[in-house]
């Protein structure tokens, strides 16, 4: 219940946010809205020595368009993207997401960039993530770079983030033409985390076949990963309830499964394929 | 005469402090100058210390004092209440010395200015482990080596055997005797307030005060006192608001006597505040029981004997009840049935985890679980509808007292009435249809069926350790408010509000006028405490016959005062009248203190105490039907109705028998899906997280539909029975035998709890082999 | 090293020195003893702690003293309004939506927020908002009712407005 000590820096400007980190090295972390690391830290399970807190960093909460893309802040609250009337629009699932994680509490302080650079294996955010191709705007002491998605999640609680950046943006690439978008999970009775969780991005063409899909799966296994099998199966053909369980039965291909008392690699393998029948399912029938 | 109060349902009186976050919970208590106090635990199920390094902690900042096993000689085990024959009996100290029994088994307790300081000096302590093998299965344990406790030479704690009629005899006569193994898995109580203790010590008056989150203040003060070796009327023990107990604080810990002890050292307050992580490793757990049940029937569903061969686990040690438990068990095997011929055989075995006691029901729950479950097994064996088999093994309401092979007398009843109303309820009829339907088009749908009864108000001395009696004492002060003092101590069920009820009603005052007082020692009469469904019941009686006392009292004054005949004096509504003179009784209260003109003998003050000792238990029953469907994909189960008839005698806040039942209900949905303490082979505590221990939340709970009936009991003059176990041990066995109902086409008779949805996908999907 | 921080809770504003490592949570409860908002574990996962900062329910057990620098804060002690109570409070009460209490701040904390932000909830609804709060006394049913009860009293009163 109480963490170690550490000192507390509250930035100013991302700029200065990216020097502390600098000059405090693998000592230091990021504080966005604290719901990945300070829970770490009460167990003791991290003990950072400083803490770089970029709440007070204007201009890091934000939802906006900008040509085919939605800019999201780092520090954007899952209940803002969730309540944005505008994103339930232009990125259903962004927000259909958004409202899977945790409870009110959680979304309401939690933000989405905290979670993805925290990449808990069971988070929400990284299946969406990966199903929507975003792309992560790092900041770090040589200016700017982007890094995709599917790179973005190297490991168990790793990312492509190098030492010393900062994620100051999500950038949604919006679909354009026919779209069919859902989120679905098994939620972990207790901690609400994904047993498994599966995002589906669907586009149709004017027959109502599936020109593209994109796929992320996240809680099953060590990271998130896309369901490159299913994409396979899906595309080029009308998803009805046959190709989507075909799909569906290739999501978990060649991946290990995760186990835990909840549920062994087994039985997750199958939820996995269950959970993506649904959501493939589910995305078509959102689709407009 | 009228009641205004009893009856109703009248809002509580307890509601306006606590809606506002003004209430005090001990953390919420402050006193100058309190020192905190974090311990050291021990991160192995069995270890041998090696060392115990304090040396960095003691120079920390802020820390005041260390202590390990070896400074506390003085101090007195955790005492066990219970005895049984031939039980062994290890001597469980407060700090461990030479070996950790289980995960979080206290080792170092350190004292620091602030509850920071406290827990970083603590992590500093370090601890040399010899890592034992652990003991954790319970028919392992019995078997032999590895042991607990090395000087038994055994892991059994004690073997008991109890029941009546010819068992075997009864199988022999029986066309078939149906064998099922069944657990009641273990389980953590999880009261939302964890454990706490505020320890003041005042040298020159020599008076310790320890404010603890107990449900038993007064046995807690002769506990504590015995293991500090002081006089018991120097220790004071105050219980604030209690945040939920649920049996967990019906027990007397280390930590209550330890933190006493440490601010008599220091002559300075003391606090320590349990974490959910502390409360998961050392704070008692429920069930445990691995039994092997054999149940003897006749082909028309008639029951002849059942038997019931079970490991009970006890964990390392015993707290205070702990080999009681399964006791319980054995005494509630007839379920609600005439059943000639019962046998319980109780193995007892120490394991290398923490103790288990009394949690929500305490042994009652398993044995209703046994038996419900058994009747379904009896159903399915004989291709019967439930409901049948239970109706033709009830005893007939002309047959009670009904006696058991148990060696109970069941007070009175009506199973047929709880039970009719609530198929009615239900729809049970409809209910089969639709399932019929439902199956037909490939859904897994069940229902579940459980017809209890409970043992409660317990109890009669005699079945208690401690004593099963309670007190009250009432009075009117001057100014003619109403103070009730009551030796069970409520911690969340609503008592200051139903004794105030009853006062009202009593004395014709208004609930405002009267105040219940609780939980303080130095305030209260003796009292036993609130625990196994009995505050009303047998503490509500002692209010109710202290307030006959008092008005005996006050008519015989009033008579006095108003110079006439005490044989022609009334009382209604709060007047003490006869002929055209009349009285308020609270003038009465104002004359009985000013003494100026008092009946030849009579005392001043107007006051009564009353000890009530119960002649029996009671026992409430009722039946329960729920609707269930297992999601054929994933196993995942949802409740679709949930129908409960309790039978708990006369209501005298039906809002509060509401809450008491729903409370309970939901805790039993919390063993029959969700709840299970789960310790490695290496005694490592697996489940020691919300993160990974789950409780039932709002989304995961039905609507329930709940209705009454009411056959007053006997035991007692306000005919209550009790309510506050009543869902928890109605509703397990409804709950599960509605899923096994679901699964029922695919060969299914019985599954163990939880019934988690990876288990049933494998018996859907075909991975699994069935289960027997 | 000690941070400065300011806060308005309650409607009163109050400047400390805090311990980087000050949960929010303990910030209010041992500084400025509003022990109303209580602590029912350690994985935020329980919501006894919760509090509205800056309109937004929160676990104050998972926000340190020092992220709530220049934030408004209600506790449970800022719910009654005059000595009048909070609708929701008013709920509680009167369909018996506590039995031990512990949790009950947090619950009317979660609680007035779906108020808020959806006047008119379903049962459903109601059971999602109150999701991160868990009842071990209750069943959760009465506690749905009182919801129920302050929405239609909320109502009647911006009807009457």
């Amino acid at each position: 219940m109480i963490p170690t000590p550490f000192d507390y820096i509250a930035a100013k400007s991302l700029d200065e946010a990216v020097a502390l980190l600098g000059k405090h090295g693998e000592a230091a972390k990021i504080l966005a809205g604290g719901h990945s690391l300070v829970p770490a830290m009460k167990l003791r399970l991290a003990q950072p020595q400083v803490l770089i807190d970029i709440s007070r960093i204007k201009d890091l909460a934000y939802i906006r368009e900008e040509g085919n893309s939605l800019r999201v802040g780092a520090m954007t609250t899952h209940y803002a993207l969730e309540s944005s009337k505008r994103v339930r629009v232009v990125s259903p699932l962004l927000a259909e997401c958004a409202a899977a994680i945790g409870d009110v509490q959680v979304r309401n302080r939690g933000t989405i960039g905290g979670s993805v650079v925290h990449a808990d294996p069971a988070a929400d955010w990284p299946a969406a993530m990966i199903a929507l191709r975003v792309e992560m705007v790092c900041a770090g002491a040589k200016g700017e770079r982007v890094i995709k998605a599917d790179d973005f999640f190297v490991d168990l609680l790793t990312t492509a983030i190098a030492p010393g950046e900062v994620l100051r943006e999500i950038r949604i690439p919006l679909s354009q033409g026919r779209t069919g978008q859902s989120y679905k999970k098994v939620r972990h009775p207790a901690s609400g985390f994904a047993v498994v969780g599966v995002a589906v991005n669907l586009g149709l063409d004017a027959a109502g076949k599936c020109a593209n899909a994109s796929i992320g799966v996240t809680g099953a296994a060590a990271k998130a990963f896309r369901a490159g099998g299913a994409e396979a199966a899906l595309t080029g053909k009308p998803p009805d309830a046959a190709v989507a369980a075909a799909a569906a039965a290739k999501a978990a291909d060649r991946q290990d499964m995760n186990s835990d008392l909840y549920a062994s690699a087994e039985y997750r393998r199958h939820l996995v394929e269950v959970t993506a029948r649904r959501a493939v399912l589910a995305a078509v029938g959102a689709a407009k | 005469m009228a009641t205004k109060y009893v009856g109703n349902r009248v809002k509580r009186t307890e509601d306006p402090r606590l809606i506002q976050g003004l209430g005090h919970y001990v953390d919420d208590i402050k006193l100058p100058d309190t020192l905190h106090v974090a311990f050291v635990r021990s991160i192995y199920g069995h270890a041998r210390i090696t060392g115990v390094d304090a040396s960095a902690a003691a120079k920390a900042p802020g820390v005041v004092a260390v202590y390990t096993g070896k400074d506390i000689g003085k101090i007195g085990g955790v005492p066990c209440a219970s005895d049984l024959p031939e039980m062994k009996k290890p001597e469980f100290l407060v700090l461990a010395s030479n070996k950790a029994l289980f995960v979080g088994h206290a080792i170092a307790a350190v004292v620091a200015t602030d509850r920071y300081l406290a827990k970083d000096a603590a992590d500093m302590i370090q601890v040399d482990y010899e890592e034992l093998p652990a003991v954790t299965e319970e028919v392992k344990a019995a078997a032999g080596a590895p042991y607990v406790h090395e000087q038994f030479g055994t892991n059994i704690a004690y073997k008991l055997t109890a029941g009546e009629g010819d068992i075997a005899a009864a199988f022999r006569s029986s066309d078939k005797v149906i064998k099922q193994r069944i657990l009641n898995q273990r389980l953590a109580p999880i009261a939302m307030e964890p454990r706490g203790v505020l320890a003041r010590y005042y040298p020159g008056e020599q008076e310790l005060t320890l404010w603890s989150s107990t449900q038993i203040p007064h046995l807690m003060r002769t506990q504590v006192a015995l293991m500090l070796g002081m006089p018991e009327n120097r220790l004071r023990v105050i219980t604030p608001e209690v945040g939920g107990g649920f049996g967990s604080k019906l027990n007397v810990y280390a930590e209550e006597a330890l933190l006493g002890w440490i601010s008599m050292q220091l002559g300075q307050p003391v606090k320590w505040i349990e974490s959910r992580r502390e409360n998961f490793q050392s704070t008692i757990h429920g069930r445990a029981q691995l039994g092997d049940l054999e149940i003897g029937i006749r082909k028309d569903g008639t029951v002849t004997g059942l038997r019931y061969n079970v490991f009970a686990d006890m964990g390392a040690y015993y707290q205070l009840l702990t080999p009681a438990i399964p006791t319980l068990t054995g005494l509630m095997l007839s379920g609600s049935y005439k059943i000639p011929a019962i046998q319980i055989n109780v193995t007892a075995v120490f394991t290398n985890k923490m103790s288990t006691d009394a949690y929500r029901g305490a042994g009652r729950p398993e044995a209703t679980y046994v038996v419900e479950r058994a009747m379904d097994l009896v159903a399915a064996e004989l291709g019967m509808d439930p409901v049948e088999v239970r109706r033709k093994n009830f005893p007939a309401p002309n047959e009670f007292p009904f006696k058991t092979a148990t060696g109970l007398f069941y007070d009175s009843g009506d199973y047929v009435l709880a039970l009719e109303k609530a198929l009615k309820n239900a729809d049970y009829k409809k209910l089969g249809e639709e399932q019929k339907k439902a199956r037909a088009a490939g859904r897994l749908v069940g229902i579940g069926v459980s017809t209890y009864v409970e043992i409660c108000a317990l109890g009669p001395s005699a079945a208690l350790p401690a004593g099963g009696w309670e007190s009250a004492t009432v009075r009117i002060e001057p100014t003619g408010t109403v103070t009730v003092l009551t030796g069970a101590s409520p911690h969340g069920q609503g008592q200051e509000t139903s004794f105030a009820q009853i006062a009202g009603d009593e004395l014709g005052v208004s609930i405002e006028a009267v105040t219940v007082i609780h939980g303080d020692t130095s305030i209260v009469q003796y009292g036993i405490g609130t625990f196994g469904s009995r505050a009303t019941a047998v503490g509500g009686t002692a209010v109710f016959v202290a307030l006959q006392r008092l008005k005996e009292k006050a008519s015989k004054l009033a008579a006095h005062l108003m110079g006439v005949d005490p044989a022609t004096v009334k009382f209604a509504d709060g007047r003490f009248t006869s002929g055209a003179k009349s009285m308020a009784i609270q003038e009465v209260a104002l004359h009985a203190h000013l003494a100026k003109s008092l009946p030849e003998g009579m005392e001043p003050g107007l006051s009564a105490t009353y000890f009530f000792e119960p002649k029996n238990f009671t026992f409430p029953f009722g039946t329960h039907i729920c609707i269930a469907e297992v999601d054929k994909d994933t196993g995942e189960i949802t409740l679709q109705r949930y129908i409960a008839v309790d039978d708990c005698g006369r209501v005298i806040n039906p809002l509060l028998v509401d809450g008491q039942v729903q409370g309970g209900i939901v805790q039993a949905l919390g063993q029959a899906f969700y709840e299970h303490v789960v310790y490695d082979e290496n005694g490592q505590l697996l489940t020691g997280t919300l993160m990974d221990y789950a409780l039932p939340r709002a989304t995961n709970c039905p609507w329930m539909e709940l209705d009454r009936t009411e056959t007053p009991s006997p035991v007692n003059p306000l005919g209550v029975k009790g309510v506050g176990e009543a869902g928890t041990i109605g509703a397990t066995p409804c709950l599960v035998n509605a899923v096994i109902d679901a699964l029922a086409p695919l060969g299914v008779r019985h599954l163990d709890m939880p019934l988690k949805p990876e288990t049933l996908w494998r018996i859907i999907s075909g991975n699994s082999a069935r289960s027997a | 090293m000690k941070v400065p921080i300011q806060v308005t809770v309650n409607g009163k504003t109050h400047a400390h020195e805090v311990e980087p490592r000050v949960l929010l949570v303990h910030y209010l409860r041992d500084v400025l003893n509003l022990t109303g908002t209580h602590i029912g574990c350690e994985t935020s996962l329980c919501g006894a702690c919760t509090v509205m900062l800056d309109g937004q329910a929160v676990k104050s057990c998972t926000v340190l003293a020092a992220q709530a620098n220049g934030a408004h804060i209600t506790t449970i002690e800022g719910f009654a309004v005059n000595g009048r109570l909070h609708p929701v409070q008013e709920g509680f009460w009167e369909r018996h939506g506590l039995q031990c209490g512990y949790c009950t701040p947090g619950m009317i904390v979660a609680s007035a927020q779906l108020l808020e932000r959806n006047p008119d909830p379903t049962e459903a609804e109601i059971r999602m908002a109150i999701e991160g709060n868990l009842c071990r006394c209750t069943g959760y049913q009465h506690i749905v009712e009182a919801v129920q009860y302050a929405a239609r009293r909320m109502k009647g009163a911006a009807a009457a407005d």
